[in-house]
């Protein structure tokens, strides 16, 4: 099962729960399985179909460019951290157009 | 076994022991060095077009005002002018962010950044645009432009913009924490953290604790080059745009989103840039010269900005307040650290205090660590990249604490550094585990260098105070976005290399020796080109310190696929199998055959179609950068003026490609990290107009200010990229505010807690910690 790390301004719906052991071939399979469990956490990571764009995905020490498509292993290591800088992010993202 | 993820990167790794090269590490003339250095070589306002027309911006005098009209017909009746432009002429667009680059954009935000719609934000900020038959008409035009205003109380820093009851920029702004949407209008656009461990028993361990506040004002890349743009919108609706961009790519991107057009009716020609240092992965006057065109009935027009322009109307980097408290063991291991954060963004969300959040710590292995940073508007301009965002104001903070606590317990500051440092398997502050990185390997060359070994200097007048300080710093660089390359065998054995990514820094003779190492070629017999949109595949902004890890990686799959092809054709010409052909050094061979590449060249474009590649990659990588500095100065307690004496930046840079151009960045980031440290920052008047807009008020150093920076280069490959390449433009900017702080410290025994550390700072420092100085 790969390993999930939970933000810290997200341990507040996972009980203080900093790490988790979760089944699944992508990040999309992990953080529905998580959100079955903690309803909330997919919707504070995720706008839709795509990661929050101040958010940088880190796989194995490794900047992810596939978001919830990316395919993790086993033994994965799956990190949310801040992106280097923002934008307004209260509004919906929209993060799959690219010339 | 290996994730999907590790795989991918360990498909290009490469061992130390495995490295030699014939091209690599040697220094060949740059292919566009001649053309710039006989002024040859063409900028974006070198742009001259048949009938083109000459644009010009007029600018808000106010720092926060609700525009009440515009009336422009004044300025039309002008003779000579052609077209005005205002929000007016714009769509109004959706709220809708995107990642651009290594960031976000909100589109609203970036139109409204370009022209201001109901209000302007910032001295300096858009209102309107003419064209004209000259640049003269269009200034006069601009003084007829009658604009009504309704001033509003402005905040220029962090803290003023935080307080309860400061003006609010946007109405609809709330502070959103990962996801979670705040309920009342504020300033703050983002909190987020970075938490680990227990604060609490970590700083119970500690047997010193150091505490402090840093301040820091604003400061802009200073690139030489001022922006402009020129545009064509053609009778066939199809838009071109000369300009000098970080990326082609991204400002087509940006322009069709504010003109709602498709992208395939915009074309993109990067021209040669003057700097750019981050500031111009941002769209400012691509789509005002393409609206004037097109309202100007399809004639070229022409916009370049001012000096005052580029320093009121672009993208500096973020003023910040940083709070530190640390805790160390008296055997000098750090046991907590807590750091809250504050990045001014300017007038929409989007300062780059996430950078400035991975910076600040993850050099050093951390148990106990708590770091909370806020994104927040101010009137001030809507901040833009500069090298290693947020990174320097970060490292200021931290490297200063940390060399506190290493003299409150009496360990040489790069020792602190040693017991600390961060290596492969420890854990960043923000939570990955960290791979290959070379950070204690800089710190123990720059503690046995000439520099560190030597002794002080006496000052160069009796009374003044010499000291020496050291600081490190960590950048994570962006080993990502998206490459396209393609490679033309010429039948002379020649190869062109077309590409996307802007020269900024000698990028196409570090992606020439690249390719020309792969194939096993002279970097000479390789032709780079930069092209515009249409003529190559997708490439994200040169920033990032991305190009010659990620457009490198593009460029040697590239030359594989070459390979491939130039041992099927020697294959057929000598009808054996093509697994049986050999590749080295660039001589194909197969039992007794042997043909030099150029000599195939020659032959393979014989009614058998071109040897040609087109690779696009968008790699997962890693190329975390790490430097330490080490730097002398001179301070005048009667004056309050430092002077750097010595300057060593040592610093990881994995295989240095191009020696010399890696010097150079590493001693340009460390030039430009000593103006941030002792003289640049914005100065706002108590209406927040800008001060200092021109480059006599506003301080950048020069050749005259500085001793030669001497850079020394630790290689630690990067086991992602082929040739074990890491980012190298942007690491050095971190740690000179932080060593040159506690360089003063040496000398003075005040601890510096603004920046910059201007003589009146100083002066301030030595007046009110002179009875506590350590």
């Amino acid at each position: 099962m790969a390993s999930v790390w939970i933000p810290s301004l997200l341990r507040d719906l996972t009980g203080g729960i900093v790490e988790f052991r979760v089944s699944g071939d992508t990040v999309n399979d992990l953080l529905n399985t998580l959100d079955e469990r903690y309803p909330g956490l997919r919707a504070r990571l995720c706008d839709k179909d795509a990661i929050r764009p101040n958010i940088a995905l880190v796989i194995d020490g490794l900047r992810s460019q596939k978001g919830l498509r990316e395919r993790v292993a086993a033994n994965s290591e799956v990190h949310f951290v801040p992106a280097i800088s923002g934008g307004n992010l209260n509004n919906k993202s929209d993060l799959c157009r690219m010339s | 076994m290996e994730t999907p993820v590790a795989e991918q990167a360990k498909a290009t790794e490469v061992s130390v022991e495995e490295r030699h090269y014939n091209i690599i590490g040697t220094r060949p003339i740059r292919h566009d060095g001649a053309d710039k250095v006989t002024g040859k070589a063409l900028y974006g306002a070198d742009v001259r077009l048949n009938g083109m027309l000459y644009g010009k911006v007029l600018r808000s005098p106010h720092a926060h005002a609700r525009i009440l009209s515009i009336d422009v017909s004044r300025a039309l009746a002008l003779p000579g002018v052609k077209a005005v432009v205002t929000s007016a002429d714009l769509a109004t667009l959706d709220s809708v962010v995107s990642r651009v680059g290594e960031g976000a954009v909100n589109w609203r935000y970036l139109s409204n950044n370009i022209l201001a719609s109901d209000k302007v934000l910032y001295h300096g900020h858009a209102v309107a645009a003419v064209a004209a038959t000259s640049l003269n008409a269009a200034n006069e035009a601009l003084n007829l432009i009658d604009v009504q205003y309704e001033p509003l109380p402005c905040v220029i820093t962090a803290v003023q913009a935080m307080r309860p009851g400061a003006p609010i920029l946007l109405q609809e702004l709330r502070t959103n924490e990962l996801g979670a949407r705040g309920e009342i209008p504020t300033n703050i656009a983002s909190h987020d953290q970075n938490m680990r461990g227990d604060l609490e028993r970590g700083f119970a361990e500690a047997a010193v604790i150091v505490e402090r506040e840093f301040t820091t004002g604003i400061v802009h890349q200073g690139y030489i080059e001022p922006h402009t743009a020129t545009a064509v919108w053609g009778t066939d609706d199809q838009i071109t745009i000369w300009t000098s961009t970080q990326g082609a790519h991204d400002a087509r991107r940006q322009v069709a989103e504010v003109l709602q057009l498709p992208v395939s009716r915009i074309k993109v020609i990067p021209m040669e840039i003057g700097g750019g240092f981050g500031g111009k992965t941002v769209i400012y006057l691509e789509p005002v010269a393409a609206l004037l065109s097109w309202k100007s009935g399809n004639r070229p027009v022409q916009v370049t900005m001012s000096r005052f322009e580029v320093f009121a109307g672009t993208g500096p980097t973020s003023s910040s307040v940083i709070k530190v408290k640390m805790g160390s063991a008296s055997d000098g291991r750090i046991t907590a650290a807590q750091v809250t954060m504050a990045y001014a963004a300017g007038a929409f969300p989007g300062s780059p205090v996430g950078g400035a959040m991975s910076v600040i710590l993850n050099a050093y292995r951390m148990e106990n660590v708590q770091i909370d940073g806020y994104d927040v508007v101010t009137n001030t301009p809507r901040v833009a990249a500069y090298r290693a965002p947020g990174g320097t104001n970060a490292a200021f903070a931290s490297e200063s604490v940390i060399d506190e606590l290493a003299c409150k317990l009496g360990i040489d500051p790069l020792e602190m550094r040693r017991i600390n440092g961060a290596k492969e398997g420890d854990r960043r502050v923000d939570g990955p585990l960290i791979r290959r990185i070379g950070y204690l390997e800089t710190v123990e060359k720059a503690r046995a260098s000439a520099h560190y070994q030597s002794p002080l200097p006496a000052p160069s007048t009796p009374g003044l105070k010499v000291g020496r300080g050291v600081a490190s710093g960590w950048w994570g660089n962006w080993p990502g976005g998206t490459s396209s390359v393609s490679v033309i065998v010429n039948n002379d054995g020649t190869v062109n290399l077309i590409e996307g990514s802007t020269d900024i820094g000698g990028s196409r003779v570090a992606m020439a020796m690249q390719l020309a190492e792969t194939l096993g070629l002279q970097a000479a017999d390789i032709k780079p080109m930069v092209v515009d949109t249409d003529s190559v595949g997708y490439n994200d902004v040169t920033a990032g310190s991305r190009t010659t890890y990620s457009t490198g990686i593009a460029v040697h799959k590239a030359g594989l696929s070459i390979i491939q092809q130039m041992r099927e054709r020697a294959a057929q010409l000598w009808d054996v199998e093509s697994a049986s052909v050999d590749y080295a050094d660039g001589v194909i061979s197969s039992k007794d055959n042997h043909i030099g590449f150029k000599e195939l060249a020659r032959k393979v474009g014989d009614g058998d179609g071109n040897v040609v590649a087109s690779i696009s990659i968008s790699p997962n990588g890693d190329g975390v950068a790490l430097a330490t500095h080490i730097v002398d100065v001179e301070v005048d307690e009667e004056t309050g003026k430092v002077q750097i004496l010595r300057y060593t930046a040592v610093q990881d840079v994995g295989t240095a490609i191009h020696p010399a151009y890696v010097e150079g960045q590493i001693q340009g980031g460390a030039a430009q990290g000593i103006g941030w440290a002792l003289n640049e920052e914005y100065v706002y008047d108590q209406q927040g107009r800008l001060l200092n807009g021109s480059l006599l008020d506003y301080s950048i150093p020069t050749a005259l200010d500085l001793p030669m920076i001497e850079a020394v280069i630790v290689e630690v490959p990067n086991p992602t990229h082929p040739f074990g390449v890491r980012g190298v433009g942007e690491v050095p900017i971190v740690p000179p505010a932080g060593a040159v702080a506690n360089a003063i410290a040496n000398a003075t025994g005040v601890r510096m807690t603004v920046l910059p550390m201007s003589p009146q700072h100083v002066l301030e420092a030595l007046w009110t910690q002179g009875n506590e100085r350590v």
